[in-house]
């Protein structure tokens, strides 16, 4: 143990985020963060080996039609079919390759196909929301589905989400771990939903917003839109013995 | 500049629990341990709509990743993930990690849910490393009358550990 600091064991270190590029956990306006959010300071935790690796989730973790959403049932789903792509980056720009990408998301009427979801708008029997794939060597990734539509939930009188997609994703590191929703151009129900408006910096906030891709929209087929996932880039390596003191 | 992150939502259900997410080691492994638990809310009340992923070093202390210094060592996934049930529990059959250096025996946690805008992270050591958890210091970081919400107790099967993500005996979280 101790010949090992000795020796040096060079560890790389995370950056930390800028002060409200995440959300708060007590963010009031969306009441499910109640009870749910510690009301205990967090403790910081220093960047070791089990923080700087993390599951390295391949092919193997793959279906055939996984990244294919209007394909997994023998006719396809209502709504606009789109191309969703994008990569995934460290905050350096480096893309992340061979990292697994999750989805899941509403059908076109805003519906999740869940025991839970039963609200009036229909089941579409040929769409599960579900989509899994891996990013290339440049770190890109590219999804082919349909736009998911706007629900209500409740939260307070005539709430609405804003039509979303949910990623997951893990980048290399358990520092990178991170799981978003993607939102789409110019939607009127921003204004109104806490749960985008839960992250505190506009800019970054607004990173969560895809854009609008004429360049990969397929004629006569398909819209498309690109969405860039960024995760913490790394620091310059440190002594493992010098990030102790 | 990274993306912000957003919570599960109530339907994680739908695109994240893997069939053998659970099973970081096959059943039957020599040394493989359950460590169950059950995810509580402020209230007190079990949360159902969460999802556990834990990350660990193999029984030797050791990760199957480029980034490991020592080297990697592969075959070990390291990685478990379960969903809540309506009751709140989750369950992981894993081994007992080495020890790592400077480090006692660890798992990382992260906490996904429905309320939670970003994951929590917590950690689970073990109560048979009395020595090396004294001389932890991620717990020496950790006032003394909270460190025992990071120590899972025996169980018939492995080991107990649950998730108090608010009031009385309130789990610590860390921010990574
Ligand atoms: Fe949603």
């Amino acid at each position: 143990m101790t010949a090992l600091s000795e020796s040096g064991l060079i560890l790389p270190r995370y950056r930390r985020d800028p002060e409200g590029t995440h959300p708060p956990l007590d963010s009031p306006g969306y009441k499910s963060t109640g009870l749910r959010h510690p009301k205990q300071p967090l403790v910081l935790l220093p960047h070791k080996l089990t923080e700087i690796t993390g599951p390295l989730l391949g092919p193997g973790r793959l279906g055939e039609l996984d990244n294919d959403l209007t394909k997994q049932h023998p006719e396809e789903p209502q709504g606009q079919r789109i191309i969703v792509h994008g990569r995934l980056l460290d905050g350096d720009g480096r893309p992340v390759p061979n990292s697994l990408v999750e989805i899941w998301q509403a059908n076109a009427g805003g519906r999740y196909k869940h025991v839970w979801d039963n609200w009036p708008c229909p089941v579409d029997p040929h769409f599960d929301g579900v989509g899994r794939t891996i990013t290339d060597n440049e770190g890109r990734y590219e999804f082919t589905t349909i736009k998911p539509g706007a629900y209500p939930w409740k939260n307070h009188d005539n709430a609405w989400r804003p039509a979303h997609i949910h990623f997951s994703v893990f980048g290399t590191a358990f520092t990178q771990r991170l799981v978003t929703q993607m939102y789409f151009p110019d939607d009127p129900l921003f204004s109104q939903d806490p749960i985008f408006n839960s992250v505190p910096d506009e800019k970054a906030r607004n990173r969560m917003i895809s854009r609008f891709d004429l360049s990969r929209t397929v004629p006569e087929w398909a819209l498309a839109f690109e969405f860039d996932i960024v995760l913490r880039g790394r620091e310059a390596s440190v002594f493992e013995n010098e990030e102790d003191e | 500049m990274s993306t912000p992150s957003q919570t599960v939502g109530p339907y994680l259900a739908l695109g994240l629990p893997w069939a053998d997410g659970p099973t970081v080691v096959e059943e039957g492994t020599p040394g493989a341990v359950w460590i169950r638990g059950v995810v509580y809310d402020g209230a007190g009340t079990p949360v159902p709509d969460g999802l556990i992923e834990t990350w660990q070093a193999d029984a030797h202390g050791r990760f199957d990743h480029p980034d490991d210094p020592r080297g990697a060592q592969p075959g070990f996934r390291g990685f478990g993930r379960c969903p809540t049930t309506d009751d709140g529990e989750y369950g992981i059959l894993t081994v007992v990690p080495g020890a790592l250096p400077g480090e006692a025996p660890h798992i990382n946690v992260s906490v996904f849910a429905r309320g939670l805008l970003h994951r929590v992270v917590t950690r689970i050591y073990f109560p048979e490393n009395t020595a090396a958890n004294a001389a932890d210091p991620v717990l020496a970081a950790v006032p003394a009358e909270r460190r025992d919400t990071l120590v899972a107790r025996k169980s018939e099967d492995g080991y107990t550990f649950d998730v108090r993500l608010q009031g009385e005996g309130e789990t610590v979280f860390f921010d990574v």
